[in-house]
């Protein structure tokens, strides 16, 4: 009962978008960009669960050299199904398709996304991939590695590879369809007064992240039917047996790959952007420079797939290129880098729990992009390819990285999207716990990678134990930083302080909707008047910024 | 030998390994550099500018420009230093020196096989000389494997259908890991062996002992004689000194005689056909395995032109 009138003072219209309807079916049925966010959001949570509890099984594993646990085959389908699900079904649809869904309509004043139905079906392919992919782990699973490498995928392996290609294959309809959601809805339904150097830069990296999407997306869908043409009907290829090409699976494969990779991390990088100028209370230092970043990363990820090939055979000329091409592509990365500690000069700097996200993911993003250079540089990469080296450097990024920024983002916007505020004293813990076990588990792997132990073995020499222990013990830390959000986050939902409009004192327009959101997010359109983050870090008044517009509700 | 001593840097055991691990070193303290320059700037800021904090946030006039493009600028010439120097060595690793030893390589699931020069043939276990280039030539049976010996720094994958390429030159006597680094189904993680490192005449007596089996060769075997011979009926091209040379095929193109091409030209005979001789050669595809293959081949390479036997000389 109090909780009722308590609810009322807050939002006095009381009709938000969580209680506007609330049977099931208004939540399968929904074509709201913010319910359908949800909707990303409990499913992705329950893929990361099984592609975590994978990645348990693993660390056990490794204990001993001996590799006690699990059975080499097992073991081979269990990094397989951790590779796998981890980038098509938690990933890759992470920040885009939860916090984009849920902010893109918000962040530009609009009612929702431009195409709401489709939106609505981008959700229900990703389910049926999901659905097939998981049917494929009961089933028996599959053992290729989740790069599907022919001819082994095509002629060798005897599992299920044609179930799990297919899973993947109907998940990439509903990246391509909500990449070009998102494409036209920031083209055409950007509030008026929000021209595009006024666009939140989380804004600029999801327009990036979905041009990737739509134009590298198909090569994989071409690549797996391949896949699936020559193992069923014998046609030749990839197989050199059958008169193909396995390295031309190779080039197919990273030619999509590669810039997914930045599919995975780009978004998260928009996310640091927002929230470290927020908790600095200083406008973003060189905004242009971060934004063409994000376009510059994402073109230039397409040119950079051979460095995944340098021992594979290719010409040694091919190599120098991709080398030189990789070593390129650090710049833009290096770029946001230096400008968010820029920002941080002369700001008000507050550490709450998404600040400490936000703090964490340069720290290891730093220490991934950096490792990223021994990479590009072939003699050492000779080395360490397909080692722990490689295994620890691109989890740093998509792990270390995008997984601190997507936890930052649901913090942040927590208030927002739930009306309600998470206990700080638990997130700062989550926070400090996933760093430090972090880097307990992964940064083993960058001396175990150097020492020379290969990935994907289930078995190893016994002087690699010591670094794989510590690997190990590091990532039962991890699991804790992980799991903890979910508990607390969810026992907020319920017992968790009130939120206002804008807790945080945020400038994006997103803040000026009523908390939670009504259905059609603004009663009437918002009309933007200034730059993104206007944070005056001079005042020392109550109110130290200026909303980017102005909402009459 | 002291291997149970932990180390962050593995053994150096080639000419490669000081090579690539000055190279690491000179990026690890760059990246030191940069961490602590970065990591240290956040600590400052975060606390001299906490919330709360007396000190002045007035921003003087700043041109942010020149400050974006020096650090680019800066970022983009230390990047191009780094590719230089690592593109010069990873050259090497592909020019291997011309009077390098070859040794054949077959990977097949889940095993390494061997063979030397004078035939003498080893599984999972590679003995080299030290001090000496060694020219690895390699193929796999089945699916792609990689040949990957961390204590050379040398790693290079070996492919089915077609022979891949790797060298190095032992610096040190003693056994080292030999490790598959390229997934390749459920035993991967077994298919490792070892490489000993001899000292030449230690390597010598082992080539010597427990000589090879004769074994009847396939040229015979197979017939290839009735026509390859000089005296043969049906004409087809000599094999002596054939290899290295360029050949005109019957379309007006040449074609270098390597590896690669004495492979095709065995198992799919009619793809590249020598200028003047009959489209006759049967395929040999399916009757031999890579090892064959490769026999054959070294057979082939072996048939050095001399005064006597060329056939440039006796018209």
């Amino acid at each position: 009962m109090t909780q009722e009138i308590a609810n009322d003072s807050v939002n006095p219209s009381s009709k938000n978008y969580l209680n506007q309807e609330t049977t099931i079916k208004s939540w399968l049925l929904t074509t709201d960009h913010k319910r359908i966010g949800l909707l990303y959001l409990v499913s992705i949570t329950f893929f990361f669960l099984i592609g975590g509890a994978a990645a348990t099984l693993i660390r056990v594993n490794l204990m001993t050299p001996e590799g006690a646990l699990l059975s080499a085959d097992t073991y081979n389908k269990t990094f397989t199904m951790h590779g796998v699900i981890m980038v098509w079904f938690f990933l890759i649809p992470s920040i885009p398709n939860v916090l984009g869904n849920f902010l893109v309509p918000m962040m530009i004043g609009a009612r929702d996304l431009a195409y709401p139905k489709l939106n609505l079906a981008s959700w229900y392919i990703y389910i049926i991939g999901g659905m097939f992919t998981f049917i494929t782990i009961i089933a028996g699973g599959v053992d290729t590695g989740w790069t599907f490498y022919t001819p082994y995928s095509t002629l060798f392996s005897n599992s299920f590879v044609i179930a799990t290609a297919t899973g993947v294959f109907i998940t990439g309809f509903s990246s391509i369809l909500t990449g070009l959601n998102f494409i036209a809805t920031i083209h055409r339904m950007r509030a008026p007064g929000l021209t595009w150097f006024r666009l939140p830069l989380f804004l600029w990296a999801i327009y990036s992240t979905s041009v990737i999407l739509v134009l590298a997306t198909p090569i994989l869908a071409i690549t797996l039917i391949l896949i699936a043409l020559e193992r069923i009907f014998k046609i030749g290829v990839f197989d050199p047996s059958l008169g193909g090409d396995p390295l031309l699976f190779q080039h197919l494969f990273w030619f999509y790959s590669h810039p997914a990779v930045y599919i995975m991390i780009l978004p998260g990088m928009g996310v640091i952007s927002e929230v470290i100028t927020c908790f600095s209370r200083k406008r973003i230092f060189g905004y242009k420079f971060i934004a063409f970043s994000s376009v510059a990363i994402a073109a230039l990820g397409f040119l950079v797939w051979g460095h995944h090939m340098f021992v594979s055979g290719q010409s040694v000329y091919a190599g120098i290129v991709f080398s030189f091409l990789s070593f390129l592509v650090a710049i833009p990365s290096a770029i946001k880098v230096f400008n968010w500690t820029a920002t941080l000069y002369k700001g008000r700097i507050s550490y709450t729990t998404p600040m400490l996200y936000v703090l964490g993911f340069i720290g290891l993003f730093t220490v991934g992009g950096l490792t990223g250079l021994f990479l590009a540089a072939m003699a050492v990469d000779v080395h360490v390819h397909d080692t722990y080296f490689v295994i620890a450097h691109f989890h740093y990024i998509m792990v270390g990285g995008m997984v601190s920024a997507y936890l930052a983002g649901i913090h942040f916007w927590w208030p927002k999207i739930s009306g309600r505020l998470y206990p700080e004293f638990w997130g700062r813990l989550a926070a400090l716990l996933l760093f430090f076990g972090f880097n307990l588990t992964f940064f083993p792997q960058f001396l175990l990678g150097y020492l020379g132990m290969p990935r994907r073995y289930h078995n190893y020499p016994p002087e690699f134990q010591v670094l794989h222990v510590m690997s190990t013990l590091g990532a039962s830390i991890l699991a804790v930083g992980y799991l903890l959000p979910i508990f607390y986050l969810l026992w907020s939902l319920r017992y968790g302080r009130k939120a206002s409009k804008n807790p945080w004192g945020a400038t994006g327009l997103e803040w000026q909707a009523a908390t939670p959101p009504p259905q059609f997010n603004f009663h009437s359109t918002p009309f933007v008047t200034e730059d993104p983050y206007c944070y005056l870090n001079e005042a020392l008044t109550e109110i130290d910024f200026k909303p980017q517009g102005e909402v009459h509700d | 030998m002291n291997n149970t001593r932990f180390s962050f840097f593995p053994m150096q055991a080639s000419t490669f390994a000081s090579q690539v691990d000055w190279l690491t070193i000179t990026l690890l303290i760059l990246c030191c550099i940069i961490c602590l320059i970065v990591f240290g700037l956040i600590l400052f800021f975060g606390i001299r500018y906490r919330n709360g904090s007396p000190h002045s946030r007035k921003i003087e006039k700043q041109n942010q420009q020149t400050v974006e493009w020096s650090w680019t600028v800066g970022t983009l010439v230390l990047f191009l230093a780094l590719f230089t120097w690592s593109t010069v060595i990873y050259f090497q690793m592909h020019a291997p020196p011309s009077d390098s030893s070859e040794i054949w390589v077959v990977g097949k699931q889940w095993m390494w096989k061997f063979q030397h020069s004078t035939g003498k043939r080893e599984i999972n276990e590679l003995h080299v000389p030290v001090g000496k280039p060694i020219l690895l030539t390699m193929t796999s049976q089945d699916v792609v494997h990689s040949f990957f010996v961390p204590a050379f720094r040398i790693k290079q994958d070996v492919l089915p259908g077609r022979y891949s390429r790797t060298w190095f030159e032992a610096t040190k006597t003693g056994e080292y890991h030999l490790f598959c680094s390229q997934y390749c189904g459920t035993m991967h993680s077994d298919m490792r062996g070892k490489v000993i490192v001899q000292s030449q005449s230690d390597y010598q007596n082992w080539l010597q002992s427990n000589p090879p089996i004769k074994i009847p060769t396939l040229y015979n075997r197979l017939g290839c004689a009735n026509c390859h011979d000089r005296t043969s009926a049906i004409r087809a091209p000599s094999l002596i000194g054939i290899f290295g040379k360029r050949e005109t095929l019957s379309d007006g193109s040449t074609i270098l005689v390597d590896e690669n091409y004495l492979r095709e030209s065995i198992l799919n005979p009619q793809a590249k056909i020598v200028k003047g001789y009959p489209p006759v050669m049967p395929s040999y595809a399916g009757q031999l395995n890579e090892e064959d293959i490769l026999d054959l081949i070294a057979f082939i390479k072996a048939q050095k032109a001399t005064q006597e036997n060329d056939p440039r000389n006796s018209q």
